[in-house]
């Protein structure tokens, strides 16, 4: 099976405007969905620059841009997507 | 509060907004925009009544940020005023919070309620409980009478139902000196002869309504102005950026700063001074002493508890020592202390040698504003490295231990640790005053804020990964003695 990929940006604005919280998600994501889930910290997404610092942090899982990320956001979208696969 | 919350990011939108303004081509007018720019014409309204509130609660935001106090402002006065007017202050302002009246939600007061889960229950233990009287039943279900009740709580303890709550004001609640109280109108308002500046008001208000005033622009402005600017960066700074000190140091000279010194080498002052000063104190036969690096806890001691102050250690602060230290090396230069708390501030208002104080959240946002991608660059040495338990000093029982350490065994050290100051530790420490003595240690560490000034106001991470941060990053440091 696919593995769905979490990719956590911790690049400045993000970490500053919340990401910092995100870094958990590293201890939870592992325990709660084991192998199926890959996670990533990733230096910059580059969404700050094009978006806005209003709305970041920014966290990708999969395909689909999560903004004002926060962890019940990011295992709400993995869980979406892990269901998803299995239909 | 949890410190992921909407408040706090819309704090920090604003000050990366301001900054950002201040950087630009010209700093007064796109100051006065930053409230269009975030609410403009039909964008939605997501906090209060209408477009035109958010956009004045935005405005009162800027003003604080700015560095004024909202308390007074004149509403007929533009923020491009504000902001050119900020650019010309001499010396920042003498109380450092202020409560925005616009964004006070103005919370009903704290007392007992009676909700609607009440069955009117034929045992009545709420009335049969309480010992004033309060209570009777009107149309089938309790009701308190509020002249009568004494917030004792027990008919909350007794109901079988759950069906009596506590309604609390988060901002008086979380007051350990019960410095902040309603105005006639219901709005918070600060006594400043009681404050002590701990900031705990500021991280509790759900509606973000009470702010620090940043000296951020004052700082800005020296650096424009081409003076030395000197940044000391405190230990518990680990942690809350993407970086390592060594990177944050090239940052802050990117920014501007003329050097960077770690607020750690003054805390290697405050143990070794400090354990030669438990020594003499036991020696002299008295039976305790606190610590005395805590500004929230300084504060405390001054206005409130002058009957610890005997058996609080006379050793400076570490911000004191390496403020010393900077003036020393840079007779010329303007000190900025960057902080986890606004106590800080206080703080330095009393000390010539601390001319500013930034704290972490406008570091951060500095960072956003400059554009700076923190992991990408290349770290710049500190000329002094401190010791792995001054850069401790940041976290719960990390003084106590630094000064254990630098004892080095001379003395029979049992620490106690007051992990955070609220109404139940005060009454703590006033008992160890009146008897002399503490059952349960001979050094009692203070620390203002739970988890240690990681738990400070200011801070952008939370307790437990940047106590993580800093235990990795102290692990190598050399030890103190």
């Amino acid at each position: 099976m696919k593995k769905t990929v979490v990719k956590i940006c911790m690049g400045t604005t993000c970490f500053v405007m919340g990401a910092s919280e995100l870094q958990e998600l590293e201890e939870i994501i592992p325990k709660k969905f084991g192998n199926s889930v890959d996670i990533q910290g990733v230096t910059c997404l580059d969404y700050c620059s094009s978006c806005s610092e209003a709305q970041a942090p920014y966290v990708l899982v999969d395909d689909e841009v999560i903004n004002k990320a926060t962890i019940e956001k990011v295992m709400e979208a993995i869980e979406r997507k892990l269901n998803n696969g299995q239909e | 509060m949890d410190k992921n919350n909407q408040a706090t990011h819309l704090k920090k939108e604003i000050l990366v907004k301001t900054i950002k303004a201040f950087l630009s081509d010209n700093f007064e007018e796109n100051t006065r925009l930053i409230p269009f720019e975030m609410r403009p014409k039909g964008h939605e309204v997501p906090y209060r009544c209408c477009i035109y509130k958010e956009r004045e609660i935005l405005r009162n935001r800027i003003i604080a940020t700015l560095g004024f106090p909202i308390e007074g402002s004149d509403e007929r006065v533009l923020l491009s005023n504000y902001a050119k007017e900020a650019q010309k202050r001499e010396k920042p302002d003498e109380q450092t919070l202020t409560v925005l009246e616009s964004a006070c939600k103005g919370c009903v007061p704290n007392r007992i309620f009676v909700t609607d889960l009440c069955q009117g229950c034929v045992a009545r233990p709420c009335i049969e409980n309480c010992k004033f009287g309060a209570i009777s039943i009107v149309n089938g279900k309790s009701q308190i009478d509020s002249s009568k009740c004494k917030n004792c709580t027990k008919c909350i303890q007794v109901c079988p139902y759950h069906a009596i709550v506590k309604i609390v004001v988060p901002c008086e609640n979380a007051c350990p000196v019960d410095a902040i109280s309603k105005d006639e109108q219901g709005h918070a308002r600060i006594d400043f002869e009681k404050c002590i500046t701990c900031g705990k008001c500021v991280s509790s208000c759900p509606f973000g309504a009470i702010h620090e005033k940043s000296q951020i622009i004052d700082i800005l402005t020296r650096i424009k102005q081409g003076k030395k600017v000197v940044a000391m960066i405190a230990p518990s700074i680990v942690g809350q950026l993407p970086c390592t000190i060594y990177q944050l140091k090239t940052a802050l000279l990117k920014c501007g700063f003329y050097d960077v010194l770690e607020v750690a080498q003054g805390a290697d002052v405050t143990a070794l001074n400090e354990a030669e000063e438990f020594r003499e104190r036991i020696e002299n036969g008295q039976k305790f002493m606190t610590t005395s690096c805590c500004a929230g806890y300084n504060n405390l001691v001054d206005k409130h508890l002058g009957e610890i102050a005997p058996f609080r250690s006379e050793t400076k602060t570490p911000a004191y020592y390496i403020a010393q230290i900077c003036k020393e090396k840079y007779p010329d230069a303007i000190s900025v202390f960057i902080s986890p708390c606004v106590a800080k501030k206080s703080e330095a208002l009393k000390n010539d040698n601390i001319d500013y104080v930034m704290n972490y959240e406008e570091l951060g946002a500095l960072f956003v504003a400059h554009k700076i991608e923190l992991s990408e660059l290349e770290g710049t040495q500190y000329e002094v490295e401190p010791s792995r338990e001054g850069r401790n000093f940041g976290i719960t029982g990390g003084v106590a231990k630094s000064v254990e350490a630098a004892d080095n065994g001379k003395s029979e050290i049992k620490p106690y640790l007051v992990n955070g100051i609220n109404k139940e530790s005060i009454r703590a420490l006033k008992g160890f005053a009146k008897k002399g003595e503490c059952e349960f240690g001979n050094l009692i560490e203070v620390m203002c804020c739970e988890g240690g000034c990681v738990g400070g106001n200011d801070c952008i991470s939370n307790v437990r990964t940047a106590t993580k941060a800093i235990n990795e990053f102290t692990k190598d440091s050399k030890p103190i003695v």
